[in-house]
């Protein structure tokens, strides 16, 4: 059939059907066997419309979102079904055409933007590339029609920002002049991929209303990628939730958010119901931090500021700002990785040392911490057992066999069996290896836990499972944690007190249930009202609220 | 507002690099100093009578301090006078020059020939990754390089001089050579080097973009569709300047500096044949010269790879 008689007017741009991808993997004690990863995915997508695409990591979202531009990443293989943009189907055809229709008719957004771009290219060349490539325009029109671009997705100097280097623009910048990128070739489909996923909660609400009124002014259409039922609902007209590689349901976006039908997705939007009375702030401290002003380097510049916290024994204190407010700093003072140039550290009565290698074992022990990338704070060569054995040895000096007992006493505190033991970390699933991790922290018998954006790289549901693993393990052992993160959601489930931090001081302080109710100052104002609500239409109230603040200061 | 970031970490590493070289200086005077024997017992030789002894050590200032030695040795050195040689009484500076100049000549061909083949066979192979090109080339590169390069330059010698007569089997070179003569006489010993360095350039040319290509902008421009010769030129090149730079001078400095047994094979009148006879002859000042130039020549050529590596970073030339 020529192509002019199927592109009928009403036809969709993209349609997918019976989608299978494949991999091949190399487990460490197998033969290399094939795994599907895709099964059976069929969607379509007219011109101008937007389908939000969202499911745990591993559901195969990214794996379709880049089929329509033939594309497998790390060894992918398309082995099955159609994928047909503009009336062809383009798995047939080979590289040549797929390469035509790569940065000309489907373009791509990328999560990271950051390592996106090319460090050695000025982003002007890197944004008009395809445009050239392809022939599309002219050097001067192109350049036009990005500065262009740049203009609406709000850039500042939208005139000069191509002639920078991508380190000279921060995140959430170089995030738009992605979307720019994209949209420069006048494509008729844009794959967004979690194109918010790594940017502060602040920032990704004025780059999430950049994206949707590009969308809305282009008339182009797009596939939203993301695993924040909340986002996709701000910029999507439909949805399909996906598990495991295949559909499970897919439908009107209010439809999905009010009324979902399968279980899973009413799962995912119920995600962040977790049980958990607040504690009055009580007793005397268990740790004490006192006007602690710390600094990098040569110490010219503070990145914490007089900081005093206290948390009691039992009890959760969350910290909470977007990444550089000081969070991290904070623990490594605590902890004595970084000593601080001025303050006090008081832990169960005794004052601190401040230099790390000053500190009793005892003090060691008492004090732990868990971290985001749980894959990278454990050795890859040793097993469950010998890692969570390794502070029963230290700390302890615990024999073989209790040592063994007390591996097993602790995995099954962490809902893991006793199958589990002889795992290495990479066998393990990412809430796993996080609860191992817990495990580890936990044999040292501590009496403060600092839970460093424990949550942040995991799934909402398996988040979700941590965190009332967390409440649990405080119930059951007493024990006190400094909670690190950036998301509002999980401060609200588990603190008792909550300090938020911005530009390395506490701007706020107090029992969640204070901290947490108007009147607020602007920044807690500002951080709140920028968390993504799942309801249609958030995203517009927010930025007009925000563009009234604005107006009245 | 100061001067540019970049200017002042240029400005730091050339300081260094004297710093190093006033180091190794030391090192090779040291070196010298205490090597067993008697400089005016070995010009003299056994027969010498304690007075004759006595004599050419006040001439050479042998009994001065060393350090007093070493810092007449560098002023020497500093105003371009590098001693005399014990052997034959020679000023060293000027008889070095002409031989550093062929060693330079040779150097130079080898180094014309070798690097951009190296660099172009590892993007053909980047190109062709793991397919019979890439394996090929490989193949070869890593062969000529596993064998001695005395065996290379017998080889070479045996078929293009010895069968074939293109070349002739003895390079020497003089000052009134026509240039086509001297391209000739060289060219044996210049295939040679070029056999023997080709593969390791190669290879760290082939890993340094390998490793580029597994970032993401390299994906970036897969989907905006770019050709993969497009891809490696465009993006991966550029990023891994850094560490080819690196390997391209170090091989450059081994062109100048290990060229010894090819020149003794060739009987090229370079430095390292000049270096061979003066320490079977243990000429003292000689050596020293010459280490002193071999350093001199390693730490410049590593001196400009840091440099490079510096401007190629836009991290370091564009301020945020």
């Amino acid at each position: 059939m020529p192509e002019d008689q199927i592109h009928l007017k009403g036809a969709p741009l993209l349609e997918i059907r019976n989608l299978k991808i494949e991999a091949t993997v190399y487990p460490p004690d197998e033969d290399p066997h094939d795994i599907t990863i895709v099964d059976g995915v069929s969607l379509t997508l007219h011109k101008g419309k937007v389908l939000g695409l969202i499911g745990e990591s591993g559901a195969g979202k990214s794996t379709i979102g880049l089929s329509p531009m033939a594309y497998g990443r790390g060894g992918v293989r398309i082995t099955g079904g159609e994928v047909i943009v503009n009336g062809r189907d383009i798995l047939k055809g080979g590289n040549r055409k797929v390469r035509r229709l790569r940065g000309r008719e489907v373009c791509y957004v990328a999560q990271s933007a950051a390592a996106a771009f090319n460090p050695a290219h000025r982003l002007m060349d890197q944004v008009v590339e395809a445009t050239l490539k392809h022939g599309i325009s002219s050097r001067r029109e192109a350049e036009a029609r990005a500065v262009e671009l740049f203009r609406k997705l709000s850039l500042p100097d939208p005139e000069n920002i191509g002639k920078r280097y991508p380190h000279q623009v921060s995140g959430g910048q170089l995030q738009r002049v992605m979307t720019a990128m994209a949209l420069c070739s006048e494509p008729d489909l844009i794959i967004f991929d979690e194109p918010t996923t790594a940017l502060d909660v602040t920032t990704q609400i004025d780059v999430l209303a950049a994206i949707k009124e590009a969308i809305a002014a282009t008339g182009v259409a797009a596939l939203y990628i993301t695993h924040d039922l909340a986002v996709v609902a701000q910029v999507s007209d439909e949805i399909m939730v996906l598990r495991h590689g295949k559909t499970v349901e897919w439908g009107d976006t209010r439809q999905i958010i009010d009324q979902p039908r399968e279980t899973y997705t009413q799962q995912l939007v119920a995600a962040h119901h977790v049980e958990h009375d607040e504690h009055a702030p009580e007793g005397t401290p268990l740790l004490s931090v006192k006007n602690i002003t710390a600094a990098y380097g040569g110490g010219h510049i503070n990145v914490l500021k007089n900081v005093t916290v206290d948390i009691r024994p039992g009890q959760t204190l969350a910290v909470v700002g977007e990444s550089g407010s000081g969070k991290s700093t904070l623990a490594r003072a605590i902890t004595g990785l970084l000593p601080p140039k001025e303050g006090t550290i008081t832990f169960d009565g005794r004052e601190l040392p401040a230099r790390l290698a000053d500190r009793k074992r005892e003090d060691l022990r008492e004090l732990q911490m868990i971290y985001q990338m749980a894959d990278v704070a454990m050795n890859p060569r040793q097993t469950v057992a010998t890692i969570i054995g390794r502070p029963l040895e230290f700390y302890f000096n615990l024999p073989g066999a209790e040592r063994d007992r007390r591996v097993n006493e602790l995995l099954e505190k962490i809902e893991m069996g006793r199958g589990f033991a002889d795992r290495y970390p990479a066998e393990l699933s990412g809430g796993q290896k996080q609860r191992v991790c817990i495990a580890r922290a936990l044999a040292a018998d501590p009496k403060l836990i600092i839970c460093d954006e424990v949550t942040s790289a995991l799934d909402p549901l398996v988040a979700n499972g941590i965190l009332k693993l967390l409440l649990e393990l405080q119930k059951q052992e007493q024990v006190s944690y400094l909670f690190i993160t950036h998301d509002i959601a999980t401060v609200r489930a588990i603190a008792d007190s909550i300090a938020v931090m911005y530009r390395g001081e506490v701007v706020r302080y107090g029992p969640k249930s204070k901290v947490l109710e108007p009147p607020y100052d602007d920044y807690t104002q500002l951080l709140l009202s920028s968390v993504p609500e799942m309801e249609i239409g958030w995203l517009e109230k927010a930025i007009s609220g925000r563009r009234m603040a604005a107006a009245g200061n | 507002m100061g001067a540019h970031p970049v200017l002042t970490l240029i400005a730091q590493r050339i300081a260094l690099g004297f710093l190093l070289l006033l180091a190794v200086s030391v090192l090779i005077f040291l070196g010298t100093e205490i090597l067993p024997g008697d400089v005016a017992q070995s010009i003299l030789g056994q027969a010498a009578t304690p007075q004759a002894l006595e004599n050419l050590r006040r001439e050479l200032g042998l009994n001065e301090p060393a350090y007093i030695r070493y810092f007449t040795w560098l002023g020497g050195v500093l105003t371009g006078d590098l001693g005399t040689a014990l052997s034959n009484r020679m000023d060293i500076a000027s008889s070095i020059w002409p031989r550093l100049k062929n060693t330079l000549f040779l150097a130079f061909w080898a180094a014309i020939v070798s690097v951009p083949l190296a660099i172009l066979l590892g993007l053909v192979a980047v190109r062709y990754r793991n397919g019979f090109v890439d394996k090929t080339i490989s193949g070869l590169a890593l062969s000529a390089t596993s064998l001695p390069e005395f065996f290379i330059g017998y080889v070479l010698m045996y078929f293009f001089a010895v069968r074939l007569g293109w070349f002739p089997s003895v390079s020497t070179v003089y000052d009134t050579m026509p240039f086509a003569d001297r391209m000739r006489a060289i060219a044996l010993p210049a295939t040679a080097l070029t056999l023997v360095v080709l593969a390791h350039m190669m290879r760290m040319t082939r890993a340094a973009i390998l490793n580029v290509m597994q970032s993401a902008y390299i994906e970036t421009a897969e989907l905006k569709g770019l050709s993969l010769f497009e891809i490696i030129r465009k993006h991966a090149f550029p990023n891994a300047i850094a560490p080819i730079v690196n390997v391209v001078m170090l091989n450059l400095a081994f062109l100048v500096v290990g060229v010894v047994v090819i020149e003794v094979i060739f009987v090229y009148p370079g430095m390292g044949q000049y270096l061979v006879d003066h320490v079977s002859k243990r000429d003292v000042p000689v050596v020293q010269a010459v280490g002193l130039i071999f350093a001199a020549v390693y730490i410049g050529l590593n001196l400009i790879a840091d440099i490079v590596a510096i401007l190629a970073n836009p991290r370091l030339r564009h301020r945020r």
